[in-house]
């Protein structure tokens, strides 16, 4: 018997210590979202992005601050305005052992668009090029029809795949992990859709050694739970922290909190379809107006500073937010450091009012989300409780993203509470989709929903998106900021600030979009 | 016999299809997923090509009619999000789910009736006081409240058991289980008890009612007037007497647990058909939903057969159908 007990504990000694010493090298991360798919190519979608990092990479990475930084080419030049040259990186293997070279880009770029069944493509990304050319393995020059400034920012969206995978391969194929081949850091382990994903270590990645063997992302959606698995040890580390369990945590010395700005503004579009009318706009005893207020800038500033945003950012976000006065954080390119975040003036807002002809005022809906941004209702909620001091009777109505976002852009909203997250880092992207006159042929205003159009503006934006020079154009997209913001294009709020949360022991350096990488995870010790 | 299951068989069909058509106007009603799945940044060529891709591009009247003509096949359509065969994404969790569900009605079976016998027959002891006290809690505190304070007490208060993800699993007759491994009962222990708690309730006053009403019987009066033991007369007597009320409960809750364990299944991340259906809702991935409540819908007439099967078992003045009774 006594033999018997000897025998186990030396078995448990045995296995307990190469267990534990394999587990310091391994580690669980909470996710909020889940991953559509391993098929880098299949689903555009933040997600899916983040994850995919680990695993493959683009010709262009992007440093915490979305920065450009050499990824899988090393260095890249616009020749002239139609030109690129990318000078590639050697030395580079696949997870499968290949060498990675220009036909593996050329490939990658081919696949893209014709991925079967694709709810959101990537051919956005690639659409701009319309010749290839390999120079030699490690040099390919890419032509495009019209000067296109944020080639660099749409290839660093596009992930590359081995020749033999992006001719072949289905997204099923990288679902199972037999085509999920890339050169990243970490290599394929296990996917199981919307529970785990499962990486391993890549031991030869060019971009030398990282501090994990292994890696677990599970996915847990609900919030609570997902602090909870954080609080008792089953992850070490979980993203979107919730805002009312930041200070908690915090105070934990056994957990740290990191936040970061993101690249996510919340703003208001207001409803400019028509001259005469627009939706749920009335006088307050429900009679229509003679004509639509928000076609008047100074009804769109009355609107803008009768919210007081710096309350809203310290209640509501718990300060995690920042006020905004235009549509990225100072840090961004193409931003202006004139745009302040409009004063909270409640008298000054009656004053525009009298002026534009409503003295007494007039009625509005606030339609907005209650699941997509970060208490999206209770923003629209106080944003109706500051309307009321400046005279400006407002109703709440919020509702699921999937019913919500269908009839806003119908147009069937006539105050819209909207997010929108920049993926290129530059404000003149983010214009572009949500300012300029609409024209969807050619990507202009593809998402202005409340159809605000001013000529004066899309003129300066226009001639920006076409300036190669990057000293000329920042100053260009600065000066068509200022114009549309001045002018209330749309209502800015604020930006969202990212939350991580990690045990003891472990740093995150947070990012500012989004992404949750655990290449920016590592050991204190 | 033969006749009441085909009768019923044509019926489950009509069913199904009446409610496959209700599910694609709904989703239909609610809005387009495009809008949702697509990246806000395409332009209107990506968009429309998105919509092609879905065969959203089709009047309704034809995606529908391709939908049961795929369906005679077995093809249920394949996932807007995740591109793969609908029934292949249910047929992936469902095993983690009837699994959650058959454990937690054992739990309330194998605990529920003898609580409910004690408080039945002996309503003014503190035994039975207590029971009812403890049922009505159990009805009355929210699922989800329940769960979290499992989790807090028992995970990261005391670092028993794991908050969340279903444990390890072996193979039995071909699908994946977890109750027969350690690893998977302490995963399975906390959902499985937070799910079976508002069950375990229910059954406690159905049975004590049952009970109590039984006891009043002349049945049970002369069975005890005969001299039987005590333990004959509650059990073949009174038990077998109000089982056919409760096999009714458990087989709707069985079904009930089965098709919406959501709020379990979200707050212990477990791998099940809950958590997808609410998902697929929130995406409109019809494809998914429209095949999630077809199995669900089929399950519950499963069941609803098997409960009838089991009245005429307990009850021999139950018929299955005029058919049978012709034999």
């Amino acid at each position: 018997m006594l033999r018997m007990l000897r025998f186990a504990a030396a078995a448990v000694v045995a296995f307990a210590v190469p267990f534990a010493a394999a587990k310091d090298r391994e580690v669980s991360i909470g996710l909020q979202s889940p991953v559509t798919s391993m098929d880098p190519h299949y689903h555009n979608l933040s997600p899916n992005n983040s994850l995919l990092l680990h695993v493959y990479e683009p010709l262009i990475l992007r440093d915490a601050n979305m920065k450009f930084k050499p990824g899988l080419a090393a260095s890249w030049r616009a020749i002239d305005d139609l030109t690129w040259e990318f000078k590639l990186r050697r030395n580079v293997k696949f997870h499968d052992g290949t060498p990675f070279t220009a036909d593996d880009v050329v490939a990658t770029y081919k696949r893209v668009p014709g991925v079967p069944n694709s709810p959101s493509s990537y051919a956005t990304f690639v659409k701009q090029i319309v010749e290839t050319k390999v120079v030699d393995p490690y040099t390919i020059i890419f032509k495009t029809a019209q000067p296109h400034v944020l080639l660099p920012s749409d290839l660093a969206a596009v992930y590359i795949v081995p020749k033999a995978v992006a001719e072949k391969a289905t997204t099923e194929d990288f679902n199972s992990g037999k085509a999920a081949i890339g050169t990243g850091p970490y290599k394929f382990a296990e996917f199981v859709h919307n529970n785990r994903i499962v990486l391993k270590a890549n031991y030869g990645y060019w971009g030398g050694e990282e501090p994990w063997d292994r890696i677990t992302f599970k996915i847990l959606s609900n919030s609570a739970a997902r602090v909870a698995a954080l609080l008792s040890g089953d992850v070490q580390m979980i993203e979107t922290v919730p805002t009312s369990d930041i200070a908690k945590i915090s105070a934990d010395k056994n957990f740290s909190v990191a936040d970061k700005v993101s690249n996510r503004v919340i703003y208001v579009h207001l409803n400019q379809w028509k001259a005469e009318s627009a939706p749920f706009v009335t006088d307050k005893d429900g009679k229509p107006l003679a004509k639509n207020p928000f076609r008047d800038a100074r009804v769109r500033k009355a609107l803008s500073i009768a919210i007081n945003r710096d309350a809203i950012a310290e209640r509501i976000m718990e300060k995690r937010a920042i006020p905004a006065g235009q549509l990225l954080a100072d840090s961004f390119f193409g931003t202006s450091r004139k745009l302040k975040p409009p004063k909270y003036d409640p008298e000054g807002a009656k004053k525009l009012l009298a002026e534009a002809g409503y003295p007494n005022g007039f009625a509005i809906t606030i339609h907005g989300t209650n699941n997509r941004y970060i208490n999206d209702d209770k923003i629209a909620q106080a944003i109706a409780q500051f309307y009321s001091r400046a005279g400006i009777q407002a109703k709440v109505e919020t509702m699921p993203s999937s019913v919500y976002f269908n009839k806003a852009t119908a147009g069937d909203f006539g105050y819209m509470l909207l997010g929108w997250g920049t993926e290129s880092g530059e404000q003149g992207s983010a214009m572009r989709s949500l300012l300029a006159t609409r024209d969807p042929d050619k990507g202009m205003g593809v998402n202005n929903r409340g159809r605000y159009s001013n000529p004066t503006f899309d003129k300066q934006l226009t001639d920006a998106l076409f300036t190669m020079d990057e000293k000329k154009r920042e100053g260009m997209l600065q000066q068509a900021a200022e114009t549309v913001m001045n002018d209330t294009g749309l209502i800015a709020i604020h930006f969202e600030v990212s939350t991580w949360a990690t045990a003891k022991g472990l740093k995150y350096t947070p990012r500012t979009d989004q992404y949750t990488l655990a290449t920016d995870l590592k050991p204190t010790k | 016999m033969l006749a009441f299951t085909i009768r019923r068989l044509g019926q489950s069909v009509f069913v199904l299809v009446v409610m496959a058509f209700i599910v694609f106007i709904g989703v239909y009603a609610i809005g387009n997923p495009v809008e949702l799945l697509v990246n806000p940044q395409a332009d209107a060529a990506e968009r429309a090509r998105a919509t092609a891709a879905m065969g959203l591009d089709k009047p309704l009247a034809e995606q529908f009619l391709a939908f049961l003509a795929g369906a005679v096949r077995g093809d249920l359509g394949r996932s807007f999000v995740f591109n793969v065969p609908a029934i292949q994404l249910i047929m992936d969790r469902l095993p983690a789910t009837l699994e959650l569900a058959a454990v937690a009605m054992v739990i309330a079976i194998v605990i529920g009736i003898p609580l409910g016998l004690i408080a039945g027959l002996k309503p003014h002891s503190v035994a039975g006081r207590s029971i009812m006290a403890g049922s009505i809690l159990g009805f009355s505190l929210p699922t989800f409240w329940v769960g979290l304070v499992l989790i807090m007490v028992f995970s990261v208060q005391l670092g028993w058991l794991p908050p969340n993800g279903r444990g390890e699993t072996v193979m039995l007759l071909g699908v994946p289980v977890s109750f027969l491994t350690a690893d998977g009962l302490a995963h399975l222990a906390m959902p499985a008890i937070n799910l079976a708690l508002f069950k375990l309730s229910l059954l406690i006053r159905l049975t004590r009612a049952g009970t109590r009403e039984a006891l009043l019987q002349d049945y049970v009066k002369f069975a005890r007037a005969k001299g039987l033991s005590s333990r004959r007369v509650i059990g073949v007597h009174v038990l077998k007497n109000i089982l056919i009320p409760i096999v009714t409960v458990i087989g709707l809750e069985l079904g009930s647990v089965i098709a919406f364990a959501i709020v379990t299944e979200s707050i212990f991340a477990w791998p099940g058909t809950g958590k997808l259906l609410i998902d697929s809702i929130n995406q409109l991935d019809r494809p998914v939903i429209v095949a999630y409540l077809l199995v669900i819908v089929t399950i519950f007439i499963a069941v609803n057969f098997l409960v009838d099967l089991v009245y005429s078992l307990l009850d021999p003045r139950v018929r299955l159908g005029q058919a049978a009774a012709a034999h």
